[in-house]
């Protein structure tokens, strides 16, 4: 058992130390499966990073309630009595005597994307005091507060960088409602930051939406308490709501963008994969046929097949994971943060994020490529073990 | 082409080697394929957009209802021929929410807009006479499998009816049309919207308008959205294009991407047939030798040399889109994915120009390699 193992390192390493001697070949498999592993890695950072920031929204603690049948603030609508009702719920987090409850309107803006210069549904939110007691995570990190009753608003970092009209201390206006922006907040990189606040009751009127509302947003006083909350909220007759955990709402809205992306960055990688099998094929086949003589010296000195079968299967794997790791690399250094925006297509709004290259995606893909070098090597690899020995010897 | 035969010959002396070169290329056009199917796909058919079409919405934002009685003011502008109106209804069918469009609107009218919509005059009339009446394409009805007579209840999340939660339709046409023709929509009678929706009534999210000379566009659209300026609900008017075109560009730049990724795969295919040229053309080297002292020119093995890799790229190219273009015609997909799916004939023919680009650049540095070969060296050599 030792004496094949030490026979397998040493072949292993006699074929690892000639591949100088194929480099125009070998750098071919390299290069096939580094551009696999980028585009793979690169895609599904994509489907990563959006998910990164909708979750980055939720709080296990938290809860939005919404008209029963809707998936989403933008299909939702509560009468403002509702939403008083909904405030009167057990399992609340209190600031004092005031539940730490918020009712918010959600409309879209139509704002110029700053990349392309074409119009963007923005999401603009309605809120109440409570909407920054509820969301604990949002930081105002220039300019202040805006001022209840006015027209002051707040705008998400994100949406800063995304759309133009939005800079501190700019003003716009969108038919009846003219906003003038205070500050820019920041909540943890989550899908909040894309958003513009402001007044509720300023929102309602200039969209003539009466006193209405499309969702509740609600702190609740223990990660416990959310069962009872909604039980109470789904048997009051009064009412005809649904209540979500948040986490659960921002995770079901990821599920659409992540399935497309996915499904389309698996036949790209599973097609690239093919290729890149294929070449490792080639280039494993080469480098037997220049090592024909070689090998079967070795053999011919007592070096048994197995050894010859697994030192070139070791060879194409060896190529393969250099390979995934140059993939790895560029795919980190090229999209890692890369920001953009794009459709949540359930809030038909935008969603601004970063593409997000997670040491789970590297994994994968180091794995993937791990695997095409043992595919690609496999048949080459039979052929070198079975080569027979007196004529491979007389080959040129 | 009196050299085909030899260009064949020497493909055939490495069988596996050639067979896994032709391998990795049709699996390079197999993808670039797929992603120009995806590609046409998010901008839901730019292309194929009708110039003469055009829309008008709320200044503000799509989301935003503007009243119904713009309908006349926007018929009597000059140039306009027709228009309609129409409003997204959204809603959920089997617990899901709908992947496909559900517009309340005047059929009719959408149908004279929209006259690549291919309806049997029969069912549209029944459509037409039954308040609940529903003309569907035949993607969305095939996925679901609804036939005409059909009842099909649909849940409502923004627009909630008089009574209950639910709306009943009835199915009582099935649209079909062109390749390129979204058949995914479902239109539905607006008088029974009017009717059972619990508010909103007499309003409309957007109006669809047909004008006499696409040329015209911008001083139509100008004349409308003047019309409409400083009331409560101000708007704004596109080509149908235009905003299609802004919508697509919502989601992100599809076209970038789908480039970055061509630009890898291309790359990497590009060294792959380039090192296999240069391999067979170096054990060739002393034959190489042999055809110069025969009397062939410099010219001539160079294209010998091209002509192989040409032969390789356009050979694998040509099965690969021959391939995916049959896939494409043979049917339909329903998937919510990808709701159009077609492969255009302008990506086939740039398919085309690829593989002997590819052929031609691969094939370069062996080929000039090998005609700038010395005799007396190659023979010597090896």
């Amino acid at each position: 058992m030792f004496r094949w193992i030490s026979q397998t390192i040493t072949v292993m390493l006699l074929g690892i130390r000639t591949i100088p001697q194929r480099l125009s070949s070998s750098a071919v498999a390299i290069v096939g499966i580094a551009g696999v592993v980028v585009v793979l890695v690169s895609v599904l950072s994509i489907s990563e990073g959006f998910r990164k920031t909708l979750l980055g929204a939720g709080s296990p603690d938290r809860a939005i309630v919404l008209r029963n049948g809707s998936e989403s603030e933008m299909t939702s609508g509560l009468l403002g009595t509702e939403t008083d009702i909904v405030k009167q719920a057990p399992g609340l987090a209190m600031n004092g005597t005031r539940p730490l409850a918020a009712a918010e309107m959600f409309v879209i803006v139509d704002l110029p994307k700053r990349s392309t210069g074409t119009p963007a549904n923005v999401p603009l939110r309605g809120i109440e005091p409570a909407s920054f007691e509820v969301r604990d995570g949002v930081k105002i990190v220039e300019g202040r507060m805006p001022q209840f009753g006015t027209n002051e608003a707040v705008v998400g970092r994100a949406a800063v960088r995304e759309f133009s009209g939005v800079d501190l201390g700019s003003e716009f206006a969108t038919g009846q409602l003219r906003l003038k922006i205070v500050g820019v907040f920041t909540d943890n990189g989550s899908s909040a930051e894309s958003e513009v606040w402001c007044d509720a009751k300023i929102a309602q009127g200039a969209y003539n939406r009466g006193n209405s509302y499309q969702a509740v947003f609600a702190k609740l006083d223990s990660v416990a308490s959310f069962d009872a909350f909604k039980d109470w909220l789904t048997t009051n007759p009064q009412l005809n709501v649904i209540a979500r955990r948040e986490n659960d709402y921002y995770a079901a809205q990821t599920q659409v963008m992540s399935d497309l992306i996915n499904g389309i960055g698996f036949v790209i990688a599973g097609l690239m994969a093919i290729g890149a099998v294929f070449s490792a094929i080639l280039t494993m086949y080469s480098a037997v046929a220049t090592r024909t003589r070689e090998i079967a010296t070795l053999r011919a000195l007592g070096f048994n097949t197995m050894s010859v079968l697994v030192s070139v299967l070791g060879e194409s794997m060896a190529l393969a994971l250099l390979g995934g790791a140059i993939g790895g690399v560029i795919a980190y250094i090229g999209f890692n943060g890369y920001e953009t925006a794009t459709m949540n297509f359930q809030t038909f709004s935008q969603v601004a994020f970063a593409f997000a290259v997670t040491p789970r995606l590297i994994i994968g893909g180091l794995v993937g490529a791990l695997l095409m070098g043992f595919v690609g090597g496999f048949f080459p690899a039979v052929r070198a073990a079975r080569l027979p020995i007196s004529s491979a010897l007389r080959e040129l | 082409m009196k050299y085909l035969y030899l260009v064949w010959r020497n493909l055939l002396r490495r069988k596996v080697r050639t067979l896994f070169t032709l391998g990795c290329i049709l699996v390079s056009f197999v993808l670039y394929a797929f992603l120009m199917i995806v590609r046409a796909a998010f901008t839901m058919g730019i292309d194929f957009a009708g110039a003469d079409r055009m829309w008008t919405i709320h200044k503000v934002s799509i989301i935003q209802m503007l009243p119904e009685s713009y309908l006349k003011d926007i018929l009597a502008t000059p140039g306009v021929r027709l228009a309609t109106y129409g409003t997204w209804f959204g809603g959920s069918y089997q617990n899901k929410p709908n992947q496909f469009a559900v517009f309340a609107t005047d059929i009719e009218t959408y149908l004279k807009l929209y006259h690549e919509f291919k309806v049997d005059p029969a069912q549209l009339k029944s459509a037409l006479e039954d308040v609940q009446g529903v003309v569907v394409g035949k993607d969305t009805a095939a996925r679901y499998g609804w036939k005409v007579g059909d009842r099909i209840p649909i849940l409502a999340d923004i627009w909630q009816p008089v009574e209950g939660q639910t709306w009943y339709f009835n199915i009582r046409a099935i649209y079909d049309g062109e390749k390129t023709v979204d058949k995914t929509q479902f239109l539905f009678n607006r008088k029974y919207f009017e009717e059972n929706r619990r508010f909103g009534k007499g309003t409309v999210n957007f109006y669809m308008l047909k004008i006499e000379d696409p040329a015209q566009g911008a001083a139509i659209a100008k004349a409308i959205d003047t019309g409409f300026a400083n009331s409560q609900y101000e708007t704004k008017t596109a080509p149908e294009k235009a905003v299609i075109a802004d919508f697509a560009k919502q989601t992100g730049d599809i076209g970038a991407m789908i480039t970055a990724i061509l630009v890898v795969v291309f790359f990497t295919i590009l060294i792959v047939v380039a090192n296999t040229m240069a391999q067979s053309v170096r054990e060739r080297t002393s034959e190489l030798a042999v055809l110069k002292t025969l009397g062939f020119q410099d010219g001539t093995i160079l294209m010998l040399v091209l002509g192989e890799s040409v032969f390789l790229s356009v050979l694998a190219g040509g099965i690969a889109l021959g391939l995916m273009a049959i896939f494409v015609g043979r049917g339909t997909f329903n998937t919510a994915m990808l709701p159009v799916f077609v492969l255009s004939p302008q990506a086939l023919i740039l398919g085309g120009v690829l593989a002997v680009m590819l052929g031609l650049v691969s094939g370069a540095l062996p080929a000039i390699g090998a005609m700038r070969l010395k005799i007396t060296d190659a023979l010597r050599r090896n």
